[in-house]
């Protein structure tokens, strides 16, 4: 089943990421996607993460799409204005890609091209509903397309952002906009993510939490430090302190929270970053 | 007021290095609140380049140096001292010194890098507005987005807040936590409940004209 009829079916779904190389060897991109297929219901391709220029999502998306893998196809407004944004959208669907997540992106500043000129035309928001009307038959300026798209669109939000408020406003916005599933910043805290859901199945929208794989307390500990919105409880810290193995314990405590997860939300969203190998591994211990 | 901040000395040495008579001018303006060009900067760098073995044929700094008309007055004034020298360098912002250019045949260098337009707050400078040509203020709670939100964005914030501060880590706080606070402390959180639209970026086309009475 294509993942977007899973997300209007009662089953959980689990997306996984692959980020492109930075070159044109795409070897170890398609072996990590031969690992999650079958295994997955669609793999995220992560567009210039964290601003460091990447072989670009578009293609990466469909070499995956070739390799028989779903791919949802991640678009920041960081680097392209409408223009590209548009003829990128009409490109991905041309190549039969089905599902885009709209995202702002980081700023340059905090990768590895920091001199770059930012971007940011649109916003996320904006994005989402840009993909609506392309969706429908039109661009932006109300042209006639020749062949509209069929996306399935999805949009991020960080239930444990400080402060809340001002976030779920711009969820709201996002829901608005026709953003169909959500793909959320890693969740630890279950029980926080549990509010977080009683608010948010108000919405017809589909929640899938992002789980983020811990290597190590070490690991933790910087998340905690550095990355905002993230979270990560003192039990949790200890279970890998304590471990004799603490990359074992990571997928344990993955595998665990995704069984807890299927109670409260739609589906699970890993992140393993560099580690693909590892998601199967998780999905076996959560018996998936 | 227009911030801006002096070269490096090397550099501007560097562009000069073929000029011996340097003919200098400040504003007494936004370059003098900013300590970068009036009178005493004006007068410093004079000293410095004479130091380095440079002519200085005259110096002065007027008010404003974006007014054509009075840059026209003070340069013909001081015709004397500007016809002997070799080039002009300008103590304003870039708008100065192209006026400056404009009016003077000489070869006429920046000595300031122009920054942005910006307010002091608590003793330092900030940028508050980019001149995006349709204000959007009266929507924001006074606070631009446009400007003070790092990436722009009209429907914020990103997911890179951090407890209020913006990803970007240059102090700053998050100007769509700020908007949030101000709007809700004023009951007026409707004003950003409606998605707003991309900006019509067609309105702030460089280069930008105004018709009118230059002289007002
Ligand atoms: S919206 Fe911002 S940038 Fe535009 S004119 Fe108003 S203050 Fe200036
Ligand atoms: S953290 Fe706030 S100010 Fe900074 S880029 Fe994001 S929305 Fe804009």
């Amino acid at each position: 089943m294509k993942f977007r009829d899973i997300l209007n079916s009662e089953e959980f779904v689990i997306t996984a990421e692959v980020g492109p190389p930075k070159g044109t060897d795409v070897h170890e991109m398609l072996h990590a996607a031969d690992l999650l297929k079958g295994r997955v219901s669609a793999v995220n391709v992560t567009d210039n993460q964290s601003s460091v220029m990447r072989l670009s999502s578009l293609a990466a998306c469909h070499l995956l799409k070739e390799r028989g893998l779903d791919p949802i196809f991640q678009l920041t407004c960081r680097d392209r204005n409408r223009l590209a944004l548009q003829s990128d959208l009409l490109g991905a669907a041309a190549l039969g890609i089905e599902n885009v997540l709209a995202l702002a992106g980081d700023h340059p500043v905090v990768g590895d091209h920091p001199s770059s000129k930012a971007v940011f035309d649109l916003d996320s928001v904006q994005l989402l509903k840009v993909i609506h009307l392309l969706n429908s038959g039109k661009d932006m300026s109300g042209n006639e397309l020749v062949g509209p798209t069929n996306f399935c669109p999805g949009a991020t939000v960080t239930p444990g952002a400080i402060p809340l408020e001002p976030q779920l406003l711009k969820f709201e916005k996002k829901v608005k906009a026709g953003a169909i599933f959500f793909q959320t910043q890693a969740v630890y805290d279950l029980e926080k993510f549990r509010e977080f859901m009683d608010y948010a199945r108000q919405f017809r929208v589909k929640i899938l939490a992002g789980i983020l794989l811990l290597k190590s307390a070490g690991m933790a500990r910087y998340l905690n430090k550095k990355v905002p919105g993230i979270f990560v409880p003192k039990n949790l810290i200890d279970e890998l302190e304590k471990a004799s193995d603490s990359s074992q314990k990571g997928i344990e405590i993955a595998a665990r929270q995704i069984q807890e997860l299927q109670e409260i939300c739609d589906g699970a969203h890993i992140m393993a970053i560099g580690a693909e190998e590892k998601v199967p591994k998780i999905l076996d211990a959560a018996e998936l | 007021m227009i911030v801006t901040k002096q070269k490096p000395l090397e550099e501007i040495l560097n562009f000069l290095k073929d000029h011996e008579a340097i003919f200098l001018i400040g504003c007494r303006l936004c370059a003098a609140m900013y300590d970068t060009g009036g009178l005493p900067q004006v007068k410093e760098m004079g000293e410095k380049l004479k130091a380095q073995g440079k002519t200085v044929t005259g110096f002065s700094a007027i008010a404003a140096l974006c007014h054509g008309k009075n840059v026209e007055k003070e340069l013909s004034e001081r015709a004397r001292e500007v016809d002997a020298a070799q080039s002009i360098l300008v103590l304003a912002c870039g708008e100065g010194v192209q006026v400056v250019s404009e009016i003077s045949a000489k070869p006429v260098y920046p000595a300031l890098d122009t920054l942005f337009l910006g307010g002091i707050t608590e003793n330092r400078f900030e940028e508050h507005c980019s001149l995006c040509g349709e204000c959007i203020l009266n929507l924001t709670g006074g606070i631009c987005p446009v400007t003070r939100c790092a990436k722009g964005i009209l429907n914020g914030p990103c997911g890179g807040v951090n407890e209020g501060k913006c990803e970007v880590g240059n102090g700053r706080e998050c100007a769509w936590v700020l908007i949030h606070d101000r709007l809700k402390s004023q009951g007026k959180l409707d004003n950003i409940k409606d998605i707003f639209d991309p900006k019509d970026f067609s309105k702030a086309l460089h280069p930008h004209y105004l018709s009118g009475e230059g002289d007002k």
